[in-house]
């Protein structure tokens, strides 16, 4: 690539405030996770000394978590037009196969997000919504006195299983982006070369060249 | 860890054997509590203060016998006035003393994520280790008796601890040590058993046929038991519930779903992997480039 390539003209593919978003979306992410999870299962007790001991793990994780879907519902809001399921969707997730095959030359293509990623955005904002809610009932130091008691058992089922989906997307999220070289630095740097763009995203590639790279 | 002379039976959030189990020969202890001898004098509560160094802040009249109204982190013991008028018409005032049950199989020490925050020692008592409790209420949800109550001073759960130290060195808990009519007596529990059905028989024949033991098996029985006039409706007793167990949510948060969900995000985890192991990562190629760029010259931009 170099050689034919040596200043490859590049795409803006997330703007900086974008950016700013996303990493501090990672980093409450990372707070509430490792706060959250050693009062899930014991084998994960551990990481509540990331974080300064599990006391102030449980007494700091409501506000991480608050802060993360704060964040989050910034991000997500003008995310949301592009993350509309099409109908070129549905035939990408019909051949997963060659999606997890390598072989993107044979699925329909792509605007700015892939059906694998409008997934996880709705399930993200899914999640993050039944977080914030089931973990006010469950905070026990300010808001669990007001709800019933049956009612805040209930939330600490949804509210493990919420995380736990939360959890899983996140994995799926990061191993797509080790996967298809270009995302991580499209991530930090914004910007992707016209090659990515045109194999991975190729409707979104045409729309942002007709428009000068306005969208 | 103020009683390592102690057995440990369960210990909170863990998943390794506690030391019971090379041999449980430990007798079980039970605090047995007649409600038809209690006068309601709150010596238990005073006895339970002065033993615990437990200074709650005074609350105001409402109108009631029961004084705090509700068991808090300075009140582990509280006595529950109710007043009752039977089928003939006429007043009956129970008097039950509230606190910590004890129990066999306790939702407290299920739901508790901070490890040996909660131990059951083999003798049968729960006990909170305060140094391990983290705050985070979890007790509370799990308890199906509304026990532990969180300080708002130190953020750690209290309750009564039967006076496991009292215990350890062969001393009755305190409220029994104080009560002056004998309604509280503490020994093994097939003491504590026999010595019930004694005194229901008693009562039977004096007229109350609903007389009974209130030791429920939902909770595996509990190390306080109470002799009600009215064990076929123990709820007259100030909502004392009539068939406790554990939440089956706090069972499936507690129990199946935990090894289930480590095991499918470690899946998951996996999985990732193993697809990049075998396509590898997808590199942006000159042919795409190339292509991109004739692309782009189609479009004329």
């Amino acid at each position: 690539m170099s050689e034919h390539f040596p200043h490859p003209e590049m795409l803006q593919r997330h703007a900086y405030r974008e950016r700013v978003l996303h990493w501090t979306i990672v980093l409450t992410f990372l707070f509430a996770a490792m706060s959250g999870l050693p009062l899930f299962h014991p084998a994960l007790f551990f990481l509540s000394n990331l974080v300064g001991g599990a006391p102030w793990g449980a007494l700091l994780h409501p506000f991480a978590g608050l802060a993360m879907a704060a964040v989050f519902a910034v991000f997500a809001v003008p995310l949301w037009r592009d993350n509309q399921i099409e109908p070129r969707d549905r035939q990408w997730l019909r051949q997963i196969k060659d999606v997890l095959g390598n072989h993107e030359e044979r699925l329909p293509e792509v605007g700015k997000y892939n059906a694998g990623q409008k997934l996880l955005y709705l399930l993200m904002v899914l999640c993050m919504a039944t977080l914030v809610l089931t973990g006010f009932l469950i905070w026990r130091r300010y808001f669990s006195g007001y709800f019933p008691i049956d009612a805040v058992r209930v939330a600490l089922v949804a509210h493990a299983l919420a995380a736990f989906a939360l959890v899983a997307g996140v994995i799926v999220h990061i191993a797509a982006a080790a996967w298809v070289r270009g995302s991580l630095g499209a991530m930090m740097r914004g910007k992707v070369t016209l090659g990515w763009a045109y194999k991975h995203h190729r409707a979104w590639f045409r729309e942002m060249l007709r428009s000068g790279g306005e969208r | 860890m103020p009683l390592q002379s102690l057995d440990i039976r369960r210990r909170s959030a863990t998943t390794t054997q506690p030391p019971a189990v090379r041999v449980d020969a430990t007798v079980e202890l039970a605090k047995l509590i007649d409600t038809s001898k209690c006068i309601g004098c709150k010596a238990c509560q005073t006895a339970c203060m002065e033993w615990n160094d437990l200074r709650d802040t005074v609350g105001t009249n409402v109108g009631v016998y029961d004084n705090p109204r509700d068991l808090t982190d300075q009140s582990w013991t509280v006595m529950k006035f109710s007043e009752y008028e039977n089928p003939k018409g006429d007043l009956e005032w129970l008097i039950r003393k509230d606190g910590c049950m004890h129990c066999a199989e306790p939702g407290c020490l299920k739901a508790c994520p901070s490890p040996g925050a909660i131990v059951q020692y083999a003798n049968g008592i729960v006990d909170f280790n305060e140094e391990n409790c983290i705050g985070c209420g979890y007790c509370v949800s799990g308890c199906p008796f509304d026990v532990p109550r969180i300080s708002k001073k130190d953020n750690k759960a209290y309750k009564c601890t039967l006076c496991s130290d009292r215990v350890a060195v062969g001393l009755e808990p305190a409220c029994v040590k104080t009560c002056p009519t004998g309604a509280i007596i503490f020994g093994t529990k097939d003491q504590m058993t026999h010595a019930a059905a004694e005194r229901i028989e008693d009562l039977k024949s004096r007229g109350f046929d609903q007389a009974g033991l209130y030791d429920p098996a939902g909770v595996g029985g509990t190390h306080v038991m109470y002799v009600l006039h009215h064990a076929d409706n123990p709820t007259l007793y100030s909502g004392l519930p009539a068939t406790p167990k554990v939440s089956p949510f706090v069972r499936l948060w507690k129990g199946a779903a935990k090894p289930l969900a480590i095991g499918a995000l470690a899946l998951v985890a996996v999985a990732g992997f193993m697809n990049y192991v075998r396509g590898g990562a997808i590199e942006t190629t000159d042919e795409d480039e190339e292509a991109a760029v004739r692309e782009k010259e189609k479009l004329d931009v």
